[in-house]
């Protein structure tokens, strides 16, 4: 049975149909709206690749069906920068080499910015390293990754 | 175009490009999502692709309900060895280097769990998912063989590709009898799984008998000369695309039966096929690290030097094809030993067939290695710094030829002093922090070979004053976007932010593999050899033209900078490239490298990075739960292109040396050879919590040997001395050597409870 949907992706309305309700929300972005910056790494919420914002809030789009998000709010990676400029979270992964094959990192950053709003911007490197243990990077750029996260919050905490 | 990254801004450049710590010139690219990985492509009438794996270890597959997933919606195909079209050469075969043997339906036999038995087509993921699930096959199984008291044992001709399997320094026998203290250790090591966060994935279209294929590969001269031998065609005909990896560890180096299996269904249908792999389809056929039962007996004197040095590994492979790690040959190239012995058995298990993983040989072997290393200085009651010291090889001790270059002394010395070494107590069980955790510190030395491929590349200078680089090199992540680009602008002449550069591509000079820790050597050389002939032909165009100011200056009179010639002797006489050949009324020249080792450096010297890896690790008493609080490594690779990539990957390498010690492990049931932990839920990978500081320190050293430029490799050696120095922290915490990786909280237990029984 055919199903249609409405997405709101990065401030853009979707309309979508689907020819059954199986396709997980990560499958749509991807295969169907073209947003290819959302990544499967394991396509079963354990490695945090494919995390997205739905209305504000970080989640695993591969273990969201797209039709439980009829109307919802979607972020991705590709509505994160202002134009040509950069969000602090995207300028501080470069500039702290907090990725190195990339795969992973429109993952770690989206979710960088969902604990971000979570937590306000809290200066805990504990804290940190605990609320991104959803995202695996299997190059092992944490120590860049920590770097970018304390530089990003201090970019955003000077912007505010 | 699409596959052609941003450059950044920001780069801070000082006089040359190499030695500068730009950020990556993929960077942008990489942080908005639009680097273009192989599974982003959706060509025009794409169906996707997904095979069914076999759930039997050993035996056949004696039926497949084809007709059931043929019914379902949206299936268009599906191929089984009932219709499977056959490959030009037989799948057994190893046509290339970096072949393995392979499944793609060429009978009912089952050789592991995971090997694929069919595959379906279909006009969206999820119809191709559930025809798969669809076929529902029956099998006739036969006991499946997994662990080391399960395989059959083999005396191997070769481990790895064509190295020997055992080699003898001296008289071990001899220098046995000279003993005054004898230590063993026996460490087991797990299956490994590569893993990368992007898996496995090919889009491939036909066109005639032109195939293009957009997949991630380190190899992509080698990749295109297999494809084509495989599937009979011309290797002109076949295009690969591979601008960004997500990973590849050794593991994207071949080309295994699934993506064979893509490429033949896409001839057969005539529509482009896309296959990725499933996490858990991870574990089959794609590649691990063996897992090996290794022995170290170290003989010494009475003062604590190493007599005789006995290393033996049990490593294992599959039923059907030979790779071993040569974990034993890591005691060849560390600690000066008047004799040695390295020796490997083989062991057939029903598992997919092992390879290259991240530091193969010398990560399991170190691991090894550095805990009998360790147990030996205790028996002489030395600090393990002052006993690798007084064990320091002068010379390579497998081969006596002299090193090209070492500074591990400087290594040790600088990654203590930033470690906080001294003081440290000599007895275990000493140290605990502020909150009672028992705390340790352990030392490792590492060391990766310094290897170099034959690589090519090309470079141009054009009129209208642009100028650009190419090779078909490949970055996984390591930074050969950025740190090959600095190295071709420095042949050019050029800021690297001003020149155009090409990596990815079949289409461009073979670049060589992207393996070894030999990239940046091998095809950065080439780079900075095609643009120095580019520059050449500029400066002959200049230097026989009376109207230049390079008029009559000769070849050592003149010197390039900034995309202009000037000359050695005053700098202000000069013009630009674009001046010189607008004026000469040529378009461009065309610069050809090649990066080469001379042969007799290659002969006299020993070639190798070394380092030396620090470890603090916290247990807590009761639970014995082990934490790494800290890892300092200093590292001595010759000369560094740039700092803050080199940094990242041995940072990286360092964590992967956590991981080895502490969490990673592939576990097959026993009984049906299945992996039971085949995600990443339960086959654990370091995350971000797990990892609070990790530091390195890159320590100077000129290699006058290695090639003209001086570059050794970073990618792998970080992971080698790293395990072992987390494990002998973990004995200085607790008294408990460990014998297996990972660790494990029981073996501290019951090592612990032993102790206590005395």
């Amino acid at each position: 049975m055919t199903r249609s949907l409405t997405l709101t992706i990065n401030g853009t309305k979707h309309d979508i149909e689907l020819e059954d309700a199986r396709p997980t929300l990560l499958d749509v972005l991807r295969e169907r709206v073209g947003l290819t910056g959302t990544k499967k790494g394991c396509d079963r919420g354990q490695c945090g690749a494919c995390t997205v914002l739905v209305d504000g809030r970080r989640i695993n789009s591969c273990l969201a069906l797209a039709m439980s998000h009829d109307g919802a709010e979607i972020t991705t990676i590709e509505g994160v920068a202002d134009g040509e400029t950069l969000h602090p979270v995207q300028a501080a992964f470069i500039e702290n080499d907090g990725f190195q094959c990339g795969y992973c990192t429109p993952g770690q950053i989206m979710s960088a910015i969902g604990l971000f709003s979570e937590n306000g911007t809290a200066n805990d490197p504990e804290q940190l390293r605990e609320g991104m243990s959803g995202n695996i990077c299997r190059c092992a750029a944490y120590a860049g990754i920590t770097e970018a996260l304390l530089d990003a919050q201090t970019r955003l905490s000077g912007k505010e | 175009m699409a596959d052609t990254p941003i450059a950044p801004a920001g780069h801070v450049r000082l006089g040359s490009n190499s030695g500068q710590s730009m950020t990556r010139r993929e960077g942008v690219a990489k942080v908005t999502g639009k680097a273009n990985y192989a599974a982003d492509n959706k060509p025009e009438g794409l169906l996707h692709a997904v095979y069914l794996e076999s759930g039997i270890a050993r035996g056949k597959v004696i039926s497949l309900n084809t007709e059931a997933a043929l019914a379902h919606p949206g299936v268009v195909h599906v191929m089984t060895p009932e219709n499977a079209p056959s490959l030009a050469v037989s799948p057994d075969e190893k046509p290339v280097p970096f072949s393995a043997r392979m499944e793609v339906l060429q009978d009912n036999r089952v050789r592991y769990a995971g090997q694929p038995i069919a595959l379906v087509l279909a006009e969206t993921l999820e119809a191709a998912t559930e025809g798969a699930r669809l076929l529902a096959p029956e099998y006739e199984a036969e006991p499946a063989r997994i662990g080391f008291e399960n395989g059959e044992a083999y005396d191997p001709e070769f481990v790895t590709t064509g190295t020997p399997p055992a080699r003898q320094v001296g008289d071990i026998d001899a220098e046995r009898k000279k003993a005054a203290h004898t230590v063993e250790v026996t460490v087991d090591t797990p299956l490994q799984y590569h893993n990368a966060m992007e898996p496995h994935v090919i889009i491939a279209q036909w066109d005639g008998d032109k195939l293009t294929i957009d997949m991630p590969n380190q190899a992509i001269g080698l990749a295109r000369a297999g494809i084509a031998t495989y599937l009979g065609i011309d290797p002109e005909n076949v295009t690969l695309r591979s601008p960004y990896l997500g990973g590849g560890f050794g593991s994207k180096a071949v080309v295994f039966g699934p993506q064979y299996l893509a490429m033949l269904a896409a001839r057969e249908v005539g529509r482009p096929v896309k296959l990725v792999l499933r996490r858990d389809q991870m574990f089959g056929p794609v590649q691990h690290r063996s897992a090996t039962r290794q022995t170290v007996r170290i003989d010494l004197d009475k003062d604590g030097r190493i007599l005789a040095l006995d290393h033996h590994s049990l490593s294992t492979t599959s039923s059907f094809d030979d790779w071993l790690e040569s974990a034993a040959n890591a005691s060849l190239s560390i600690y000066a030993s008047p004799a040695i012995k390295v020796s490997h058995t083989g062991l057939r298990v029903d598992t997919g067939t092992p390879g290259a993983v991240r530091a193969p040989g010398l990560a399991s072997g170190t691991a090894a290695l550095e805990v009998a290393v360790d147990a030996a200085a205790y028996r002489m009651k030395q600090d393990p710094l002052d006993f690798r010291l007084l064990n320091y090889a002068e010379t390579d001790p497998g081969t006596g030829k002299p090193f090209s270059a070492k500074a591990l002394r400087e290594c040790y010395a600088e990654g203590a002093a930033r470690f906080g070494w001294k003081g440290r107590p000599l007895e275990p069980g000493q140290m605990r922090d502020a909150d009672g955790y028992l705390t340790g510190w352990g030392v490792g030395t590492a060391l990766f070979h310094a290897p170099f491929f034959p690589a090519k590349a090309s470079a141009v200078i054009r009129s209208d004053g642009s100028v650009g680089a190419q090779t078909s090199g490949a970055d996984m992540g390591q930074g050969a976007w950025t740190a090959l680009a600095q190295m071709a602008a420095d042949g050019l002449g050029m800021p690297a932010d001003e020149i155009e550069f090409e990596i990815g591509h079949s289409g461009l000079p073979d670049g060589s593999v992207a393996g070894g820790s030999a990239h940046t050597a091998s095809a950065g050389s080439a780079l900075f050899a095609a643009g120095s002939d580019a520059v050449r032909q500029v400066a002959e165009i200049a230097m026989n033209d009376p109207e230049s100011p390079l008029y009559g200056a000769g070849n050592e009179g003149v010197r390039a900078s900034g995309g202009r010639l000037h000359r050695v002797d005053d700098p202000a006489r000069g013009e630009t490239y674009a001046e010189i050949l607008t004026r000469a009324g040529i378009a461009e020249v065309e610069g050809q490298g090649r990066g080469r080792r001379e042969k007799s450096a290659a002969e006299q010297y020993a070639m190798y990075s070394h380092g030396a890896v620090f470890a603090e690790v916290k247990i807590d008493p009761d639970l014995y739960q082990v934490r790494v609080s800290r890892l300092v490594g200093a590292f001595a690779a010759g000369r560094i292109i740039n700092p803050r990539l080199a940094k990242s990957q041995l940072n990286g390498g360092m964590i992967w040396g956590l991981s080895f010690a502490l969490h990673e492990e592939g576990i097959h049931d026993l009984r049906s050879g299945r992996p039971i932990n085949n995600d990443l839920a339960g086959y654990h990978v370091p995350v971000l919590a797990d990892v609070p500081s990790v530091e390195s320190i890159l320590v100077e050293e000129h290699d006058p040997h290695a090639n003209a430029l001086g570059i050794k490799g970073v990618g792998e050696i970080g992971i080698t001395g790293t395990v072992g120095a987390i494990a002998n922290a973990v004995w200085h915490a607790t008294g408990v050597r460990p014998q297996r990786y990972p660790i494990h909280i029981k073996d501290l237990l019951e090592g612990e409870l032993a102790r206590q029984r005395g």
